[in-house]
């Protein structure tokens, strides 16, 4: 097969995989967050609701796309396009195992945080060119958010990036085979305990999920930076935010949690074939937690998301690089 | 079975010309899926329901800005801590030195920014 042929099929493997992804999440949102308010959620479209999300795509595509009659033509325009193609972007590096990849890039961890920390620029082109005061609010807050967070996310990732000694998303998995003290496996959460609790609260900021849920805020800013948008390019910026929920929680398996690897049968030629469905397995746990916690904490203050960012998180981060640093030459992990 | 280097950056390359392309097409195929018909009342703000009040572009904190600036500096200061932290593990004691120094350097100016009222909130 000519290797043109086959990137283009590994793109269209990685289209793919984000379009089920995102009909598959907007359902799960919907049903996990009806179970923690004690409603059904969706019952109508389908048995149990499942053809819900299907019905909803082709009521986007068939709803009117208008523009408001004060907005920036172009901005407005292309703010959808420059959300959703870096959140596309960000699947590249990701390996569901050894085998069944996009592609081997060697800075692999750094490419999935580069895309991701585009998205703001489409963010803020969407809420200053809709020409809206709810939208421009809205707009602000994310981009101050996003790059807020995005320091501890980017320094909380360093330290499996030095267990591993390898930026490349496989060599990170194949570096946590094996046991400590012969039972615990040798996933990267425990050493980098600190490291994955920032992950985890930077990463539910990144991708805008409550408690930090500014830019959107519903009950402040009706839908925030999206709030002029209708039809698809309002699809569109939707479909971008599941995307990066699957993102930054494939990420959080991969340098965390093992990735594809199975618990004491990382060598096991059955656990390895079977790898992707773990991966995907691990990667929806995680997704369901974000949900959970979404649907349990309220809604924080913009100058507190801002000042626990700042004060705490970018300190503690820092701190902690230096310590899994000098504490990994010490021991010579 | 990958031909080496290139074909990664390939592939790069096809997933930023079928994303652009993705989004493109599917607009367009809303384009000729959907009706079109605005009205002065569809293409005004949001608002509640009530006329849009004053001028869209409001005044906004400027504390937004200063955070921009500090987020450049440590956006950089990360960059420089991503090559240091694949090799940290087989380098010498001097690179491990050295950044936690950069570290410490890096620390003391955010302590700075703190004490000068730049993470304040008005």
């Amino acid at each position: 097969m000519s290797p043109l042929l086959q990137a283009l099929l590994r793109t269209l493997a990685a289209v793919a995989l984000l379009l089920v992804n995102g009909v598959v999440l907007i359902l799960m949102l919907r049903k996990v967050l009806a179970r923690l308010h004690l409603r059904l959620g969706p019952t109508r479209v389908g048995p149990w609701g499942v053809l819900q999300t299907v019905a909803d795509v082709f009521k986007l595509l068939t709803k009117e796309d208008f523009r408001p009659s004060g907005a920036d033509k172009w901005l407005f325009r292309l703010a959808p396009v420059l959300v959703f193609v870096p959140s596309f972007m960000a699947y590249l590096p990701l390996a569901l195992s050894d085998t069944w990849r996009f592609s081997d890039l060697d800075t692999g961890v750094l490419f999935v945080l580069a895309a991701g920390s585009l998205v703001p620029i489409g963010i803020l082109m969407a809420g200053w060119g809709s020409n809206a005061k709810w939208s421009l609010l809205g707009g602000l807050r994310a981009a101050g958010q996003q790059i807020a967070y995005e320091i501890p996310l980017m320094l909380s990732v360093l330290g499996p990036v030095m267990f591993a000694g390898s930026l490349n998303v496989a060599a990170i998995v194949n570096a946590q085979r094996g046991v400590w003290l012969g039972v615990i496996p040798r996933w990267f959460v425990l050493p980098q305990l600190v490291g994955f609790v920032i992950f985890a609260i930077a990463g539910q900021a990144e991708t805008s999920q409550t408690p930090f849920d500014m830019s959107e805020a519903e009950s402040e800013l009706i839908t925030g930076f999206a709030n002029e948008y209708s039809g698809m390019r309002f699809g569109f910026m939707f479909l971008a935010e599941f995307s990066n929920m699957f993102v930054v929680s494939a990420l959080g398996v991969t340098l965390f949690f093992g990735g594809w690897l199975v618990p004491w049968a990382d060598r096991n030629p059955l656990a390895l074939a079977l790898g992707p469905a773990v991966f995907m397995l691990k990667t929806y746990l995680g997704i369901a937690v974000m949900m959970w916690v979404r649907g349990t904490l309220p809604r924080v203050r913009v100058d507190q998301l801002l000042a626990f960012s700042w004060k705490t998180l970018i300190p503690v981060s820092l701190a902690w690089t230096v310590l899994s640093a000098l504490v990994m030459r010490a021991v010579n992990l | 079975m990958e031909p080496g280097l290139g074909f990664d950056y390939m592939v790069v390359a096809s997933f930023l010309v079928v994303g652009v392309a993705f989004v493109f097409a599917t607009l367009g195929v809303s384009r000729l899926l959907a009706p079109s018909r605005p009205t002065p009342e569809k293409l005004s703000v949001y608002e509640c329901g009530s006329e849009p009040v004053g001028p869209p572009w409001v005044q906004f904190r400027v504390g937004y800005y200063v955070y921009a600036l500090l987020f450049v500096l440590f956006d950089i200061e990360t960059v420089f801590l991503y090559p240091w932290a694949v090799i940290v593990g087989r380098s010498g004691l001097f690179m491990l030195a050295e950044m936690v120094v950069f570290i410490g350097i890096l620390a003391a100016g955010l302590g700075y920014a703190w004490r000068e009222g730049a993470l304040r909130w008005r």
